[in-house]
């Protein structure tokens, strides 16, 4: 999976204007679950991780890895799931009630 | 190239369509339940993807860390809501690591194998400058934050020379390992300057500024997976770190403007620490109130707007607030709450609070919608809540605040602030709101002040 570098910065430029504008139309009150949302899918990065460790022959690079994943998967299951929790708790007053 | 390629190459453009799909329907609350089943489907496109690579070959350890990751996961998310922004640090500071060690078992990789090129060198050296400033940064804002370090900013003289010191040194290193992939001894120097860096980064920053600072973070983290992306040479990667990246940009550009400040300003102002020298204000009167006193006047009002600050979140009061503001809605009073961009420890914290005590989000206003009804609005009722209502921010020019846009408290009929004691703020500015005429102070805790206002308007009804 070869990808040259002007393929990668074309790929970033687009995400990053995509991702202003999708950002800037978040509503105020989610700011925080917003926030650990997006922590959760950058942490997607568990991926290289699991890359790094599932291809090491040698003990550095599998250490190294290992605990990259152990990070990256703390991220992301403490991520969505305190994300979850919080969007479950945002209710109209027709919802209380009911 | 083998047969799972194409597989891989097309489950992670599905995942990088299911997470702009979920950040999409962040934009209101009625939608945003969906965003997370559809970004855990992206996250698992995303795994699997990776798990069929044939240059993935052995799973025993990985199988290990996601096992303890898991375990140390869930309980993080299970903090009380009040903790979330140190939680928050906490998975920056996670986020940054593993794009530190990414990307320095990937050189050593390299390196071992007689692989490494300028523009590989370059890309592991800028991605682990990042994660190892998210590394530390994450860290002590969390630490601060949690109060486990003062919260208050730490400075000393030529602070910024020496961060920038820090990081240039990085920098020319990092060009060096470009133009000579091979000199491994600098990569280790790269690591430890990034990660010095992180702490100065943080430690002239004062608690009122986290809001922008944990943005800022989040920002970086984006950069450093985006960074990873470039190293393993990952479309997903990058596309995924640069929403995170945007979305701290745009986060931070919201708290500063939230706070009339520049980006630079935040960053190297250490705010908070220099204004001492105007707290030594003459002795003036205000006027204090009862529970009883207050009980009636938020009777009396037809409309009650409440305003909350990181005060309410210290003395744990949203709970009572929500008890008020059922016994006032029920008793016909239009109650709604008027939150600041920046109130409490990062952006939105508030909502959150007053959401999880199941105060409806449509009772939430913001701040440039209620403010041309305040003159109208009966009390207001400000709880732990004191630069964002100073209104020195608009009339005072030589105020730290000034031109700081905030909620109009004063231009209420009557205004009751619930407060500690009369010690300034955080930033240790005098609020000229406590002194005006139509200001009713009530002094002591949050949460047992509202209690016994609570109290009063029940033992009131019953009495009738």
């Amino acid at each position: 999976m070869q990808l040259d570098i002007l393929t990668a910065l074309f790929v970033f430029m687009l995400a990053a204007f995509l991702g202003m504008d999708i950002i800037r139309r978040v509503s105020r009150l989610l700011h925080t679950p917003l926030m650990s949302l997006t922590n959760a899918i950058s942490s997607v990065a568990v991926i290289g991780a699991l890359i790094v460790t599932g291809q090491s022959e040698d003990t550095l690079t599998t250490v190294l890895g290992a605990v990259a994943v152990f990070a990256s998967t703390t991220n992301v299951v403490s991520g969505y799931m305190i994300t979850d929790r919080m969007l479950r708790m945002f209710k109209r007053r027709e919802d209380r009630q009911s | 190239m083998t047969s799972t390629a194409p597989v891989t190459e097309l489950l992670y453009l599905g995942a990088a369509a299911l997470f702009i799909m979920a950040l999409r329907w962040m934009s209101q609350p009625a939608t945003a339940r969906r965003s997370v089943p559809a970004a855990v489907t992206g996250m698992l496109l995303a795994v699997v993807g990776t798990l069929i690579r044939p240059e993935v070959v052995t799973y025993q350890w990985i199988v290990v860390a996601a096992i303890a990751g898991t375990l140390l996961g869930i309980p993080l998310a299970r903090v009380p809501l009040t903790a979330v922004p140190e939680r928050t640090g906490l998975s920056q500071a996670f986020g940054g690591l593993a794009a530190l060690l990414v990307g320095t078992a990937k050189y050593y990789m390299w390196l071992e194998e007689g692989e490494l090129t300028h523009f590989r060198a370059a890309v592991v050296a800028g991605e682990v400058i990042l994660g190892g400033l998210t590394c530390t940064g994450g860290l002590l804002a969390a630490g601060k934050l949690a109060e486990w370090i003062a919260t208050r900013p730490i400075t000393y003289r030529g602070q910024n020379v020496v961060s920038f010191v820090m990081l240039g040194a990085a920098a020319v290193l990092a060009v060096w390992i470009t133009v000579n992939p091979t000199d491994a001894w600098a990569l280790p120097v790269i690591v430890g300057l990034a990660l010095v860096f992180g702490v100065l980064l943080i430690l002239p920053i004062g608690g009122a500024d986290m809001p922008t600072v944990i943005s800022f973070l989040n920002s970086y983290a984006g950069l450093a997976a985006v960074a990873m992306g470039f190293v393993l040479e990952n479309k997903l990667l990058i596309a995924a770190g640069a929403l995170d990246g945007a979305s701290g940009f745009v986060l931070s550009i919201i708290m500063c403007r939230a706070m009339n400040r520049s980006v630079t300003n935040v960053l190297f102002g250490a705010f908070g620490s220099v204004q001492k020298a105007q707290a030594a204000a003459e002795e003036r009167t205000v006027k204090s109130a009862t529970p009883t006193d207050a009980a009636e006047l938020l009777l009396n009002a037809d409309s009650v707007v409440i305003i909350p600050g990181y005060g309410m979140a210290v003395a744990q009061a949203q709970h009572r607030v929500r008890d008020l503001y059922d016994q006032l809605t029920k008793r016909g009073v239009d109650v709604r709450f008027a939150v600041h961009p920046v109130a409490g420890r990062m952006p939105g914290h508030m909502n959150v609070l007053l959401a999880e005590a199941d105060i409806p989000y449509d009772r939430l206003v913001e701040m440039d919608d209620i403010n041309p009804e305040m003159p109208h609005v009966g009390v207001a009722l400000v709880i732990g809540a004191n630069d964002v209502v100073n209104p020195a921010a608009r009339n005072d020019e030589k105020s730290p605040i000034y031109g700081m846009p905030i909620i109009d408290a004063d231009k209420a009929q009557t205004v009751l602030a619930i407060k500690r004691s009369m010690n300034p703020g955080f930033a240790g500015i005098e609020n000229e709101l406590y002194y005006a005429p139509n200001t009713l102070m009530l002094f002591g805790d949050a949460k047992q002040v509202l209690g016994d206002v609570v109290k009063q308007i029940t033992g009131e009804a019953s009495a009738h």
